[in-house]
């Protein structure tokens, strides 16, 4: 049943036996996903379980870290994303992390092109401004800044600056987006506006989010994983996941017997 | 304080205790920081009663004058200074600057680890040491002394200072701000260029100022490599004037006027250092950047 609703879906983004960790111990085991295009996937499991790690094996952030090993493969549109230049793949998958992050000596502006003008491409003025406009409309954020684009993007409020910071990826014209747990350093409101924006993106790029919040998990995605002690113990379709789990270990996480 | 005494309710001896103990303390803490400003003052105030006086347009812009002649200026210390804290300044900032970077990005490594001990030993070794080591580096084979050797000399008393508040500097950069510029796919030398180098920038300016002010009034080293000069020179592989120096000669020698000369000189000195301090608070507090 979950896979025929699996595979009416187009794949954009496969792992097959992914393991990875550092110094020798593996904190992800054995994870082999198949992401579909345009729809929002939530990756679910206690703090620790290794959601985070397996998020950063997608664009290659995890072999920063000093000590780290990934074995498996990872698919983009059916290429092997270990044997692209991570440069390249990177400017393919957006990220936006735990805590804003907009670059304290840039403006909005700036912020929003900073993908383009650290990269040294040049582009037209015209091009540039529309891009800046179109993107942060986007987000929702063009209203609020629309006066004030040359201030820089650290006075902005945190709600404010998670959503720069989703521009600033968007602005690369990403295929996939990785999101964590961009709402777990704001507060309501702001992570409500967060959430609607996500929403927002559905079929405009594929969300892959790291989430430890349940209720979130259940309100905005499509698909979610379970991951538990760095193994994949479930992954479908939301619906079913949240109310029909085969795992007896997603149903005691569900319930919150652990977590 | 009074009205606590006789109105108020009496305190619990407890807490009078404490209240009394945070009284002495913060009378100890004010007294002390007074004490550790009083060096300073009496310095600033000795210099300037008997420096002052000899400051005027032509001490700036004059030749010292022969013995027994009166009047004469410094001009030439004054322009030798700048020459040799401007020859320093180019050769230990790229320098310093780059290890420092290499220090904060790879500090772990081997290679990081014997660098940043050579960079702290450099740091310990006297001035005067480095002097006799640009001497007999650059002086002994050119077989003369030379503002080059005194600009160089100076460096290696730069350098470490600059490496080190480079590479401090850029370990307080928060490590998200790095991953937000990998992540969108920055490539790592612009990464370090564009995104972390920028972001560190008024620690890197601030270290750089005060290494200048600690070369500028080196003495020590000059003594055997830019040595002196009593007239006006711009080539830097002659012999060259420095403020600490005059400052040296004029005062070891039996003449009253040229110790008056020295007071004015060491004026002179504490005001460009003085303003350099100044300045580098400037740069912290204006282009502090909040992450």
């Amino acid at each position: 049943m979950e896979d025929t609703i699996l595979s009416a879906e187009s794949t954009i983004l496969e792992t097959r036996h992914l393991v990875a960790g550092f110094d020798g111990k593996d904190v992800v085991k054995d994870i082999s996903i198949a992401v579909p295009a345009g729809r929002i996937t939530a990756i679910m499991g206690p703090s620790g379980c290794g959601k985070t790690t397996f998020m950063r094996c997608i664009n290659r952030m995890h072999e920063l870290v000093a000590n780290a090993q990934v074995t498996g493969q990872v698919l983009l549109d059916g290429e092997d994303v270990y044997k692209l230049n991570p440069i390249l793949l990177r400017r393919r998958i957006g990220m936006v992390f735990q805590r804003p992050n907009p670059f304290p000596t840039m403006s909005i502006y700036d912020n929003v092109v900073a993908g383009y003008n650290l990269n040294g491409a040049r582009l037209a003025r015209v091009d540039r401004d529309r891009i800046v406009e179109e993107t942060l409309r986007r987000v929702t954020l063009w209203d609020e800044v629309k006066d004030s684009l040359y201030r820089r993007g650290t006075f902005l409020s945190g709600g404010q600056q998670q959503r720069l910071c989703i521009a600033r990826a968007l602005a690369m014209k990403p295929e996939i987006v990785l999101l964590d747990e961009p709402t777990s350093a704001l507060d309501p409101k702001a992570t409500a506006a967060i959430e609607e924006l996500i929403v927002s993106l559905k079929g405009v790029v594929t969300i892959v989010q790291v989430t430890h919040n349940i209720p979130q998990a259940a309100r905005i995605s499509d698909y979610t994983a379970f991951i538990h002690l760095g193994e994949l113990v479930e992954f479908g379709p939301t619906k079913t996941l949240f109310t029909v789990p085969r795992d007896k270990r997603t149903e005691e996480y569900l319930s919150g017997k652990f977590g | 304080m009074k009205k606590n005494g006789a109105s108020a309710p009496r305190l619990d001896p407890a807490v009078a205790a404490r209240v009394r103990g945070d009284f002495v303390f913060r009378a100890l803490v004010l007294v002390l920081s007074l004490v550790a400003t009083i060096p300073l003052l009496l310095i600033l105030v000795f210099i300037i009663v008997r420096g002052a006086s000899s400051i005027n347009w032509q001490f700036i812009s004059e030749l010292p004058k022969p013995m027994g002649e009166p009047g004469g200026g410094i001009s030439n210390a004054i322009v030798g200074t700048l020459l040799l804290v401007i020859i320093a300044t180019v050769v230990s900032v790229p320098l310093g600057v780059i290890a420092g970077i290499f220090l904060s990005e790879h500090g772990k490594s081997r290679l990081g680890n014997v660098a940043r001990i050579s960079v702290e030993t450099l740091m310990g070794i006297p001035s005067i040491v480095l002097g006799i080591v640009a001497y007999v580096w650059i002086v002994r084979p050119m077989g003369h002394f030379s503002a080059l050797s005194g600009g160089l000399s100076l460096a290696m008393i730069m350098l470490p200072v600059i490496t080190l508040s480079t590479e401090e500097t850029l370990l307080m950069i928060p490590l998200t701000l790095r991953e937000a510029a990998l992540a969108l796919g920055v490539s790592y030398p612009r990464t370090i260029l564009r995104v972390i180098l920028p972001a560190g920038m008024s620690g890197i300016i601030t270290g750089i100022l005060l290494a200048v002010a600690r070369g500028a009034g080196e003495t020590a080293p000059l003594l055997f490599t830019s040595f002196g000069n009593p007239f006006m020179t711009v080539n830097i592989l002659k012999p060259m004037a420095s403020l600490p120096h005059t400052i040296f000669t004029y005062a070891t020698s039996p003449y009253p006027e040229w110790q008056t000369l020295a007071w004015g000189a060491a004026f002179v000195l504490l005001v460009i250092v003085l303003t350099l301090n100044i300045v580098t608070k400037l740069v912290t507090s204006r282009w502090k950047i909040q992450f």
